[in-house]
């Protein structure tokens, strides 16, 4: 496999469009098809221009592109037995959650100083506290204020649904590309375990009937949306005992409803985030049962499996949440937009975005030729462009692959505290690292330690980093190829 | 004849400022206040209190 000449993760560090821009025209296009062959065979061409740079709709584009979101919205019309509204915290990086709520000015400059900053960035999402929908007058001003000042850069929202029939009309005119509903139920009687009211048509219903109102317009408003030809995924989150086999039903009625994406998340229950079921000790599903059900969907709407559950105010790449380093005290009053950085970082990856392409589809096929049943688990510590090229002791999270003669298939990833601080490892924290790594066979990493490769080994795990900065797939074929006694001189990895 | 808003806590979303037919809710110094001589309880207009059933914490916005 020939490895191409330009290192994302050197370019993302570096501090001018001037190098962006000189490593983008060094180099040849490595494959025959520049810019063409990266998309996936079973999607139109249409559809992946819509997605290709958009980190949630697409598994591809998550290894390359960013997204962020702003605090805009904090008012909602429903309450979710999942959710404190009271909920405000620096560490925790799951939804719902920020460390302060904007105004459409303050969004704009946030929004501008990541932009310059950060080159991955191609997308701005509105995506709670709240509801975009809901809270309208505020998502729009945002909108309109950022599409002036940065007009390619993609705009989503995430709602409940229940207000947005009335705003489809408006997301298709102000160029709304892409729309998160969060659907946890198609039958009232499940809502009404998840939902104790809703506010709509100026009063507040309960039970079955504020269910079968949030129902009826979470309904309506996908269909308007795929009549509009605006992509949607549907986020649900699966809550056991609850509605976890139900959402089987749910994925059913969103796909004859035109869905792109089905997006089923594991409820997050902390009884210290002192929401209604975390009170209640309802617990939510482990990595290994979500990703059993997850499996048992295939062949539904296609489902998102690269969720990282992330804050309400996330900055960056899914897997690393940057947005502690653009609180408004660190942005200056007066700023202007330069894309310079932005737009050299795409010329960079338009080239090696096909060159990944390329050997994944070798990689896939080399696994597909090993004529041997079973399939192997293997986690990858990575910091983006599609390469194992994160040390072992500062993955924040790793990321799950499959590989079985149907290929190699990205199946989620396990969130871990890091091994290594300030250059020694805890002992406490390798346990916890093991316990996340359940049922994985091996682990790919840019580098390792003798000692926690050892205790990995112990638990049944084999870790190496032979495989370090080579694409995940291309080294995950070696992996399966050799461990199914193939020819080793076959390899090129 | 009027509401109020417990503002220790207040979670700030605001859905309240908008809901209200009568303009009587503001953001003012750091927090939401409801100006007693607007409120109208929302009588002639709705059947109950606009702020009131559309707060997320409950007892937080209730009569003065």
């Amino acid at each position: 496999m020939s490895a191409p000449i330009t290192w994302l993760e050197s370019l993302t560090n570096t501090t001018s469009s001037g190098q962006l821009l000189t490593a983008a025209k060094s180099g040849d296009c490595a494959s025959s098809s520049c810019g063409s062959s990266s998309r996936p065979t079973d999607m139109d061409s249409a559809t992946w221009e819509k997605v290709k740079d958009h980190p949630c709709f697409s598994e591809e584009a998550h290894h390359y592109f960013a997204r962020m979101h702003v605090a805009v919205a904090p008012a909602c019309n429903i309450q979710c037995n999942y959710c404190n509204r009271k909920y405000d915290c620096a560490n925790e990086s799951r939804p719902g959650v920020v460390s302060e709520k904007l105004t459409p000015d303050q969004a704009l400059r946030k929004v501008i100083a990541v932009a310059n900053e950060v080159p991955q960035l191609s997308v701005l999402g509105i995506a709670g506290p709240g509801d975009a929908c809901y809270d309208w007058k505020k998502t729009r001003a945002t909108f309109e204020r950022v599409a002036s000042e940065i007009p390619d850069i993609k705009l989503c929202i995430s709602t409940n649904g229940l207000a947005l029939p009335e705003h489809v009309d408006e997301l298709a005119e102000m160029n709304i590309s892409h729309v998160t509903i969060t659907i946890n139920m198609v039958d009232p009687a499940v809502g009404e375990k998840i939902y104790p009211w809703i506010f709509y048509g100026h009063r507040r219903y309960t039970g079955i009937a504020a269910a079968k109102i949030l129902h009826e317009q979470q309904m309506l408003g996908l269909e308007m949306l795929s009549e509009r030809g605006i992509l949607t995924k549907i986020n649900s989150v699966m809550i056991p005992g609850v509605n976890d086999q139900h959402l089987i039903e749910v994925n059913k009625w969103v796909k004859e409803r035109g869905a792109f994406l089905h997006n089923v998340m594991p409820l997050i229950s902390e009884p210290a985030h002192g929401t209604w079921f975390g009170l209640a000790g309802q617990r939510g599903p482990n990595a290994l049962e979500l990703k059993a059900f997850q499996d048992r969907l295939e062949g539904g709407a296609k489902l998102m499996r690269h969720c990282r559950q992330c804050r309400a105010d996330a900055v960056g790449l899914l897997g690393a949440d940057r947005g502690q380093e653009f609180t408004l005290d660190q942005i200056p009053l007066e700023l202007d937009y330069d894309g310079g950085k932005r737009h050299a970082y795409r010329e960079v990856v338009a080239r090696i975005r096909d060159d990944h392409s390329a050997a994944k589809k070798e990689a896939i096929a080399t696994v597909a030729s090993v004529n041997i049943p079973g399939s192997l688990q293997v986690a990858v510590a990575t910091k983006g462009g599609g390469r194992i090229n994160e040390h072992f002791g500062h993955a924040k999270e790793f990321q799950v692959y499959e590989a079985s003669q149907t290929g190699i298939k990205f199946v989620g990833h396990r969130k871990v505290e890091p091994y290594c601080h300030g250059g020694w490892g805890e002992d406490a924290t390798l346990g916890d690292i093991i316990a996340a790594l359940e049922g994985i066979d091996f682990v790919l990493c840019a580098r390792i330690g003798d000692c926690p490769k050892k205790q990995l080994l112990e638990a049944g795990i084999q870790a190496t980093d032979a495989f370090g900065y080579d694409y995940i797939e291309a080294a995950i074929s070696a992996l399966y190829a050799t461990k199914h006694g193939s020819d080793r001189s076959q390899l090129t990895a | 004849m009027a509401y109020k808003i417990i503002a220790s806590q207040c979670t700030q979303c605001g859905a309240c400022e908008f809901e209200c037919p009568s303009s009587a809710i503001e953001y003012k110094g750091e927090k939401y206040v409801i100006d007693p001589d607007k409120c109208t309880e929302c009588k002639g207009a709705f059947e109950l209190q606009q702020c009131a059933s559309v707060c997320p914490v409950p007892k937080t916005c209730v009569p003065a």
